[in-house]
């Protein structure tokens, strides 16, 4: 169903015609707006998804919408690797607090400097 | 926000063989958008609290006097953190539902197009003029942030425009149009067929039809008449064609003609109507558009325009200006400026005589509405299926 000979992708997210507006006094602020909205929605998105399922699997009777709500992990085993997910994941979202801080302990040089330097390589 | 109205699902949009096929996700996507629509509806309301409780009285304060139009309650709205927090999310939700449409549409754009060509093929009733050239003013702006306008082609044969509009407008409106999106051109041949069910009209203009959608319940409602429905962009022709074919009304034409120049004869149509479409001309072509209406109008014929409410002394300048927002930040500047075009004058500047000019408020007849008694919801201004039409009979 997907056509090579468009990029959709890429179109997808094309800006329409005309300046964009920044309603914050700082653009960055919107930016940072758009982008947790936009994973807002996809979160939407992907719990409507385990709706379905867990919908259908209740209506084939192989487990019911009650037995979720109730479940619990029954091993350490799984235990550690829900709690592994969570950690994962927390560390992708916050990524750039990291990074803030590696800079902290580790102040860099900008890579136009580096690029200074390069030259003299 | 207990008893809140919950928009419709996606799927429960009319089925036709040109809508888009969706994934769940992309379902999903749109329901999302739909009820962030919705939500923002409700934040909108900060909008009018801020104003009273501290933009206004500031505004006395500082200058000795309140607002004296809506220009200045816009600079000083835009320094309040709540105005620009929901203009904000406004923009973005605006920008997230063209993405979510085009993301799906043009994944599949080969195929819509072949589709379209399969149901248009060898049908006298689709025109299409590649000298026909979109207006100055589309070329300037993508109304309502929708990338490459009405005439863009992905492809050649391409119908994504139209696809990506028709597949998303349920969300924009929250589902308020009726599962075919036709809700005013539903209300306004009702309101024909009721207040003036002497006439008959044998040929009907429809002007920058667009993909179609408000011209077939005329079309239906009147199967005797020939109807011709132009616009631009040959994308929303070719989509609209099929999309009626389809559909089984077979009484429509769809032309690409530019609306202020058309070869139709003089007095040769009993109706021209125009559906949310003049707020998207510009400020001189919306009085050539008029000449050419009255032109091609036959004595005793009627001409009626589909729009949002006009700004009125009446409205408040608060309302005004956020009635305004969707033509500065929804790309729609058309729709601020035609406000200080008062409808009486244009239609009088083009030959209409004053004493024949009419308005009338009409809403949309939306067949998802299932009769239950709703919580109040706030107006989403804008964006509520109320419409102002104004129009005048030709003598
Ligand atoms: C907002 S859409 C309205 C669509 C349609 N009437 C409806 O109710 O769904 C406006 C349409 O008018 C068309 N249009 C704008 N200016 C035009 C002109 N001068 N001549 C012909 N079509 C025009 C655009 O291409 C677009 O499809």
């Amino acid at each position: 169903m997907q056509n090579s000979s468009v990029d959709y992708i890429k179109l997808a997210s094309n800006k329409a015609k005309g300046k964009r507006p920044y309603f914050f006094e700082d653009p960055a602020v919107e930016r940072v707006l758009n982008i947790t909205m936009a994973i807002a929605g996809e979160l939407a998105v992907a719990r409507e998804r385990i709706d379905t399922l867990e919908r259908l699997l209740e209506k084939k009777g192989i487990v019911s919408r009650e037995e979720i709500e109730h479940y619990v992990p029954d091993s350490a085993i799984i235990e550690e690797e829900r709690q592994l997910w969570h950690s994962e994941y927390i560390s992708r979202v916050l990524r750039i607090i990291q990074q803030e801080m590696e800079e902290l302990q580790n102040p860099d040089k900008t890579v136009e400097e580096i690029a200074e330097d390069i030259n003299k390589m | 926000m207990a008893a809140k109205n919950l928009p419709p699902v996606w799927n429960k949009m009319a089925k036709h063989a040109m809508l888009p096929e969706t994934t769940h996700d992309e379902r999903a996507r749109y329901n999302f958008l739909a009820s962030l629509n919705k939500h923002l509806a409700h934040v909108s309301q900060g909008n009018q609290m801020a104003f009273d409780k501290r933009v206004e009285p500031d505004f006395k304060k500082d200058h000795g006097r309140g607002f004296t139009t809506r220009e200045e309650v816009k600079e000083a709205m835009k320094k309040d953190p709540h105005y620009q927090a929901w203009s904000a999310l406004r923009r973005c939700t605006m920008e997230m539902r063209q993405q979510a449409g085009r993301s799906l549409v043009l994944r599949q754009a080969e195929d819509l197009k072949e589709k379209a060509e399969s149901l248009n093929k060898g049908k006298k009733t689709l025109i299409l003029d590649k000298e026909c050239q979109p207006p100055p003013y589309l070329l300037a702006v993508d109304n309502h942030l929708m990338p490459g306008s009405y005439h863009t082609e992905v492809i050649e044969g391409d119908v994504s425009a139209a696809a990506n509009y028709d597949s998303g407008v349920f969300v924009t409106t929250a589902g308020l149009l009726g599962k075919f999106n036709d809700g005013g051109g539903k209300a306004i041949s009702h309101w024909m067929k009721t207040t003036h069910s002497e006439f008959k009209p044998k040929r009907i203009l429809d002007i920058g039809c667009g993909m179609g959608h408000n011209v077939l319940p005329i079309a239906m409602a009147y199967p005797e008449a020939e109807i011709i429905a132009i616009d631009t962009g040959a994308p929303m022709l070719r989509y609209g064609h099929a999309r009626a074919m389809d559909l089984g009304i077979k009484n429509v034409t769809f032309m690409q003609v530019e609306a202020s120049q058309t070869p139709f004869e003089d007095e040769s149509f009993d109706w021209i109507q125009t559906t949310m479409f003049l707020h998207e001309t510009g400020g001189k072509s919306i009085y050539k558009i008029m000449e050419e209406i009255y032109r091609m109008l036959k004595p005793g014929g009627i001409t009626l325009h589909i729009e949002q409410p006009q700004y009125t002394d009446e409205m408040s300048l608060f309302e005004q200006f956020i009635r305004d927002w969707d033509a500065y930040y929804n790309s729609e500047p058309f729709w601020s400026k035609m406000h200080d075009i008062m409808p009486d004058e244009l239609m009088t500047k083009s030959g209409f005589n004053k004493e024949d000019f009419m308005q009338i408020g009409v809403k949309a007849i939306n067949d998802l509405d299932d009769g239950k008694t709703k919580a109040d919801e706030p107006e989403d201004h804008g964006r509520s299926p109320v419409w102002n039409v104004f129009g005048a009979w030709k003598h």
